[in-house]
């Protein structure tokens, strides 16, 4: 058995890829990427006859592959089919970090997930409040309901929206400048933040069309994004690339924090840095700056 | 586990492996194909035997075509298919009991 370390809830999460949890070629050895997380899905790329196989797939998987720094998170199927109850007693069992609860519209729908994931912890002796989960959010109602969701559970550390079945919804299609789903992206931001929980943007499906991918990308991060579903490897260095900070800005960002800690000595609230207005305020996103610098492995100083 | 019906488990993908279980008469009968017989094809009988036996099979013909796979997947492909033959695949699996 590979002992994975207890799941962080709040860890760098640029990327996510999907991959097909009954297809032993694509998992053995997933972790060769580089990518923050791995989402292997028993939902949507596993035809309805194969749900039963693709859990003993996962289940070996789980216990034998050493997925290393990669995170493992599992999609399970909707609460509105006959799987999702089976699919948590596997992923607790075999030691999966989280769960994403797909097709998510409501805190209840948190709610009942997790009274499931307690039990399968029980069941199967493992840690009380260790297996993490996210929801994505797929439908109008989900968007509408996105802080419930994002507040339902200590267990919650993120939210993704999932843009085809949305924009079905929506009676739109993929625009070249977000149009269609600015407003949902917007809402679910302004959710995860004020619940205080991370927030994915959804998969870009057209493999060809790289421009319009570093676009969309670029989009994201300028939303306050923390990261972007994927669904296939060469997605993974772009994404990185464009989420971590630059070293101007890691910089600034440790100038601040020194600032601000040394003139709080002194009793100065106000003051400039590189001719720039500066006070408390400006601290956090500094601290986040090189925290998410230490992740990218670009700052090894100890402000942070 | 009895072997009620015939079942099969697994594809002829690359990495993978393709696992049919039937009843038997009164022992294992193995027959296997593999594509790295000659280097692994030990390690994959034994890894069938082992898991049949985990799973108290005690009567089965069992047919298996590798293509490559792993130990998990091999594991994870006979237990399927020995679960779809009773047909109790589908909820309330032993994880980390007899499946293990």
């Amino acid at each position: 058995m590979i002992p994975r370390p207890r799941p962080e809830r709040f860890r760098l999460r640029r990327t996510m890829m999907f991959m097909n949890a009954q297809k032993p070629g694509l998992i053995k050895d997933a972790y060769i990427y580089g990518v923050d997380s791995i989402m292997l899905d028993l939902e949507d790329a596993v035809a309805e006859n194969q749900k039963d196989s693709a859990r003993f797939s996962l289940y070996h998987a789980l216990k034998t592959i050493d997925y290393g720094e990669t995170e493992v998170i599992v999609r399970i199927n909707g609460l509105d089919t006959p799987h999702w109850q089976e699919d948590i007693r596997v992923c607790v069992a075999g030691g999966a970090d989280g769960i994403r609860i797909a097709k998510c519209e409501s805190a209840n729908d948190v709610k009942t997930v997790e009274a499931a994931v307690e039990k399968a912890e029980e069941e199967f002796g493992v840690e009380k409040g260790r297996t993490l989960l996210m929801a994505a959010l797929e439908s109008p109602k989900g968007i509408l309901n996105a802080y419930e969701i994002c507040a339902a559970s200590e267990r919650m550390f993120g939210v993704a929206i999932s843009g085809g079945d949305f924009r079905k919804c929506m009676q739109t299609t993929p625009q070249r400048d977000g149009i269609d789903m600015v407003t949902a992206r917007g809402l679910m931001l302004i959710a995860a933040r004020a619940a205080g929980v991370q927030c994915f943007d959804t998969v870009f499906t057209n493999l060809d069309d790289n421009e319009g991918f570093i676009a969309e990308v670029m989009q994201n991060k300028a939303m306050g994004f923390d990261g972007k579903s994927l669904i296939n490897p060469k997605q993974i260095r772009p994404v990185h690339e464009i989420f971590t900070p630059t070293e101007k800005e890691v910089i600034q960002a440790e100038k601040i924090v020194r600032a601000v800690r040394e003139n709080a000595a002194k009793g100065l609230g106000v003051f400039t840095v590189d001719g720039k207005m500066i006070d408390i305020a400006f601290l956090p996103g500094a601290e986040r700056t090189l925290r998410l610098a230490r992740a990218c492995g670009m700052y090894e100083g100890d402000l942070v | 586990m009895e072997i009620l019906k015939p079942a099969m488990a697994g594809t002829l993908e690359s990495s993978d492996a393709q696992v049919t279980v039937e009843p038997g008469d009164g022992k294992i009968e193995l027959s296997l194909e593999s594509s790295v017989m000659n280097q692994y094809g030990k390690q994959i009988k034994a890894t069938v035997l082992e898991t049949l036996d985990r799973l108290g099979v005690k009567s089965a013909r069992v047919t298996m075509v590798d293509k490559g796979a792993l130990d998990c997947t091999i594991k994870a492909r006979v237990e399927c298919a020995v679960f779809r033959s009773c047909g109790k695949s589908e909820s309330g699996i032993p994880w980390g009991g007899d499946v293990r």
